[in-house]
């Protein structure tokens, strides 16, 4: 209670201090005047009065210091002077100042740009009401994790759970908007009542869906997004209640959803209208066998974990099996929490740049310690001095780390605003696939907070070494002896931060050779097709009232059209499928002569094309046996069927299938095998083999008439150009406005451009490493370079005396370099060790190397040795131009 | 955390201070140095000064109040009083040390008696 009373008092007396100086020093006055008085009136000299009062009181100035000590707290006004101090000292040096604040804020700039990723990715909660019971249910096989999940099983899960307060299915779709202004593609969100409400969701106007919405025949509404009420609307609230005419059909605006709902399906793209999925009538939707796509998310309720879900949906998906054996059966349901079905791509990349960012942290932070021994040992002389003058060994830390730290803060300072433009500079150039939620990355008060913290920390961490080395000082020998030598104790340490300025610059250098090296040989793979001068694009056009006749006709058209476009060398139509853009879908199938499996589980799958008899000539895939579909492979014909090379040898191993049949049962039909053509990598260039499927190409034209208008109403184009891909898109776009105006054609994309976004993660994380391990073998060197020259001018004397000796250049820049070479030596082999252990941490973002990649290592080896020997050569030729007269003579 | 009580006595310094605004009621600070000197008989060489620092001490403590006021000769001075809780300590401190001295005082006769 007593302590908590004189804390508080002393807190008090901070405020006030001024005032209370002045009252001691009037109590003082009135005492010494009541005690000459006293001493007059005892018969001295009012003179002599004065002295014997002075005698009696004792030193005004230390019962003063003590009264302020009692009185309050002594620290701020130390911290004060400290600051000062250290301002006035930082300000003399310029140099040094600037070199280290500048080393401090490259350090803190990028770890911040990169804290300020990892905050926004994987620290901050998702934008909805308790985001931690959201999940993902995904349908799953013994060979596929995480599927889509077909409408009517969703029906089913929504029923039969106790686990989840609510289950919602969405399931992303584009539509043609045709009447407000100019025709377009507009972003779609067909989802279920419950998926709003699940995620918390209040429109701004009007009223969400409700069940009575998101059942067949429902009269047809929709919810626009806000920034589409804006573009189209002007924000009029009018809108709720007018139609919008998408894909043909007419749909009567509900309300509006507000800009601040970040629609994690769509990866936190917006979507501009939202449509019940439950009114959709698509012909295959309610198949129980297929997914079309959709994707279902739970709220789980609060007393339920995630693993008592996760087993009740097990024995969920088992009841359904047992009803539905034919399609259900070996299918289960995988739940993953939203945000790791959110976040978890971009994982393996953020476990790599942290502990690159950090490397980079600390060669900086060393960096500067050294910097600071350095000039520590320089100021021996003030330290001694200061010592001698009677602080204490805490005080002379004290204000060696205030003086680190402000180094650090100032570093931080201005780390962040790099940081701030530098992230925001990169993100524009990245291409929006490479980071889930890269569009909240930024600096915020957290990213702040750490930065702060992390400089603070930085400085106190690097200065106390230097510090205490610099208070650890014999104050006889340094008063007496006034030479720059006396601070020669700091070799050793000078020598271990260099060996671990090397190491870590080592280690980000084999990180960044590893990824230089997967990079290239990613880049060395064969798609499979002729990526040069390739264009593709989707076309869409409304179905409702067509035939497959139309269809047909209009497909016919459009190949006829583009014949007339000169810039086009090739052009071809692929239903679905389309290497390297992500469109693909998987048909099962049979072999003739083998037993019908039971199940969809057991069925074999492949990659489909479903192509015209062009698509060869312009993808230039090569044929391998037999023929590619031809234009008699049509409607009228019987069907016939490409596979690829891994079709043929997954399924008929040695045997010729040409001839072989091959039955589809969503089709409806039977195939015959007329030739087979190279396999294509579909998905990626470092697509992994195992992953990689089996492929078959049918003619579009033989497509059951049943599936034929669906299919329609969204087909790839591919388009071999004369020249740049992209100048073709306006002579396309017209040609296929002149077949039918309601031919809206999207996504043109160049297909180099495409296949260098799937690679931006690997080129990301190999540019961002190669920065960080270019920062670092240039910390390093300047660090190496420092310690040497340091260590050259404190041996003049010795040097100069080998030079009298009969001492050659050759042996003095031998001797220098002998020193420097112990350094990197050690260094590279601590360095390459550390290398070997950590490269396994990124071994999932290799590609055709192994982590211990030998051709890496060696250059790396090569060009950190060669660049740390060129650093110390410098003070080596300083080390021979020492004139032993003039260096002895100074002495 | 207790206080520690040598500082805060101030080598007993501010145990003497509480006896003398008890003894005589409010004082200034230099009535009360030269009142702790006589009572000493002048063996006591105390710095003056160091008074000071202890009356604050006491202060914070909450064992004594200061009020600006007036001294005989007509002078602008701080006048220290005992608050009750300096006197219930001091009444504390005063057992506490006659104790002490007790079995300090039966200790050296026990000693004396026995060479």
């Amino acid at each position: 209670m007593k302590a908590l009373r004189t804390f508080i008092c002393r807190l008090a007396a901070l405020t006030r201090s001024r005032q209370h100086d002045r009252e001691i020093d009037d109590e003082i006055a009135s005492h010494f005047e009541e005690a000459t008085d006293e001493y007059v009136a005892r018969g001295l000299s009012r003179e002599d009065a004065r002295l014997a009062a002075a005698r009696d009181f004792g030193g005004i100035t230390q019962v003063k210091q003590i009264h302020r000590e009692v009185r309050s707290f002594t620290w701020p006004d130390n911290v004060r002077q400290d600051l000062k101090y250290s301002f006035r000292r930082l300000i003399k040096d310029p140099a040094f100042t600037l070199i280290a604040v500048a080393t401090l804020a490259l350090g803190i700039g990028v770890t911040t740009a990169i804290f300020s990723v990892v905050n926004a990715v994987l620290l901050k909660s998702l934008p909805y009401p308790e985001p931690d019971r959201l999940v993902v249910l995904y349908s799953q096989t013994a060979s596929w994790q995480k599927m889509s999940s077909s409408y009517a099983n969703f029906l089913d899960w929504a029923r039969e759970n106790r686990s989840f307060s609510n289950l919602a299915a969405f399931r992303p779709d584009d539509m043609n908007l045709i009447g407000l202004g100019q025709p377009e593609r507009v972003p779609v969100e067909m989802v279920s009542a419950s998926f709003f409400r699940l995620l918390g969701v209040q429109p701004i106007h009007g009223r969400a869906f409700l069940p009575a919405d998101d059942q067949l025949g429902a009269a047809p509404v929709a919810l626009i997004s806000e920034s589409f009420w804006k573009r189209k609307f002007g924000s009029s609230p009018a809108a709720v209640g007018q139609t919008l005419t998408l894909s043909g059909t007419s749909y009567v605006i509900l309300g509006v959803i507000p800009a601040t709902f970040q629609n994690y399906a769509g990866n936190f793209h917006r979507r501009d209208v939202y449509l019940p999925i439950g009114a959709w009538n698509a012909p295959g939707f309610r198949n129980r066998q297929q997914s079309m796509g959709m994707d279902v998310i739970g709220r789980l309720k609060p007393s339920v974990s995630l693993e008592q879900a996760s087993a009740e949906m097990q024995s969920v998906a088992q009841s359904l099996a047992e009803q539905y054996p034919v399609v259900n059966k070996g299918f289960g349901i995988t739940l993953v929490p939203l945000k790791s079905a959110v976040v978890g791509s971009a994982s393996p990349l953020l476990l790599l740049l942290v502990p690159a960012v950090l490397f980079v942290l600390l060669i900086a932070g060393v960096n500067v310690a050294n910097l600071l021994l350095a000039r520590s040992s320089r100021r021996a002389t003030e330290v001694a001095i200061r010592a001698a003058l009677g602080a204490s060994r805490t005080r002379i830390v004290r204000q060696f780390l205030t003086e680190s730290v402000l180094l650090a803060m100032a570093g931080g300072g201005l780390g962040v605003l790099a940081a701030f433009w530098g992230t925001e500079a990169a993100l524009t150039e990245l291409p929006n696939v490479l980071l889930p939620r890269a569009e909240e990355i930024r600096v915020d008060q957290r990213v702040l907070l750490f930065t702060t913290i992390a400089s603070v920390a930085v400085g106190v961490l690097f200065g106390l070494v230097p510090a205490f080395k610099a208070s650890r000082l014999d104050l006889h020998t340094r008063l007496i002896e006034r030479g720059p030598r006396a601070g020669g104790a700091h070799h050793r340490t000078q020598g271990v931060f260099v060996v671990l300025e090397i190491a870590l610059a080592c280690v980000l250098l084999v990180g960044a050779g590893l990824m230089i090296r997967s990079l290239v040989s990613v880049l060395r793979i064969d798609p499979g097709f002729n990526t040069d001068r390739l264009l593709v694009a989707r076309v869409s056009f409304p179905v409702s009232a067509t035939t497959p006749d139309h269809v047909m006709a209009v497909w016919r058209e459009m190949s006829q059209a583009f014949k007339t476009v000169p810039g086009l060398q090739e052009a071809s139509l692929s239903l679905d499928s389309v290497p390297m853009t992500g469109n693909f879908s998987t048909l099962p199938f049979w072999l003739e002569g083998d037993a019908r499996p039971s199940t969809a589980a057991e069925m074999k799958w492949a990659i489909s094309y479903i192509v015209d008899a062009n698509y060869l000539k312009v993808t230039r895939i090569p044929l391998r046996r037999g023929r590619f579909l031809t234009p008699e492979d049509n409607e009228h014909a019987s069907p016939v069927i490409v596979i690829d090379d891994r079709f043929a040898r997954q399924h008929f191993a040695d045997q010729n299938p040409i001839g072989r049949r091959i039955n589809f049962d969503v089709l409806n039909m039977t195939a015959e095998v007329v030739g087979v053509v190279g396999h294509v990598k579909q998905s990626g260039l470092d697509e992994s083999e195992t992953s990689d499927r089996a492929q078959c190409y049918l003619s579009m034209f033989q497509l059951p008439a049943h599936v034929m208008p669906l299919a329609a109403r969204d087909i790839g184009m591919v388009f071999r150009t004369a020249d740049a891909p992209l100048a073709q898109v306006d002579p396309v776009r017209r040609a296929l406005e002149r077949i039918n105006g309601q031919l809206v054609m999207y996504g043109e994309r160049a297909m180099d451009g495409i296949i260098s976004d799937r690679l931006a993660t690997r080129r990301f994380s190999m540019i961002v490493l190669g920065i960080f391990a270019a920062l670092s073998l240039l910390m390093a060197c300047v660090g190496i370079y420092g310690v040497i020259w340091h260590w050259v001018g404190e041996r003049t004397h010795e040097i100069a005396i080998r030079v009298a000796l009969g001492a050659e250049r050759r042996d003095i820049v031998h001797m220098v370099l002998r020193d420097g070479a112990k350094l990197i030596v050690a260094g590279v082999i601590i360095g390459l060790a550390a290398a070997l252990g950590l490269a396994r941490l990124m071994s999932s973002m290799l590609f055709g190397i192994s982590t211990h990649d030998p051709l890496s290592v060696a250059a790396v080896t090569s060009v950190l040795t060669f660049v740390a020997f060129a650093a110390c050569y410098v003070p080596a030729r300083r080390a021979t131009r020492i004139n032993p007269m003039v260096a002895l003579r100074s002495d | 955390m207790a206080p520690d009580r040598s500082d805060v006595l101030y080598g007993r310094l501010g145990l003497m201070v509480l006896k003398t605004l008890q003894a005589l009621g409010p004082l200034h600070g230099y009535r009360i140095a030269r009142r702790i000197e006589q009572i000493s008989g002048n063996q006591l060489a105390l710095n003056q000064g160091t008074l000071y620092p202890a009356l604050l001490k006491l202060e914070q403590m909450g064992w004594i109040n200061s009020n600006w006021g007036t001294s005989e000769s007509g002078r602008r001075v701080k006048i220290y009083s005992l608050t009750r809780p300096g006197r219930k300590q001091l009444e504390k401190e005063e057992a506490q040390w006659q104790r002490a001295t007790g079995i300090v005082d039966r200790f050296f006769k026990i000693s004396e008696n026995a060479s």
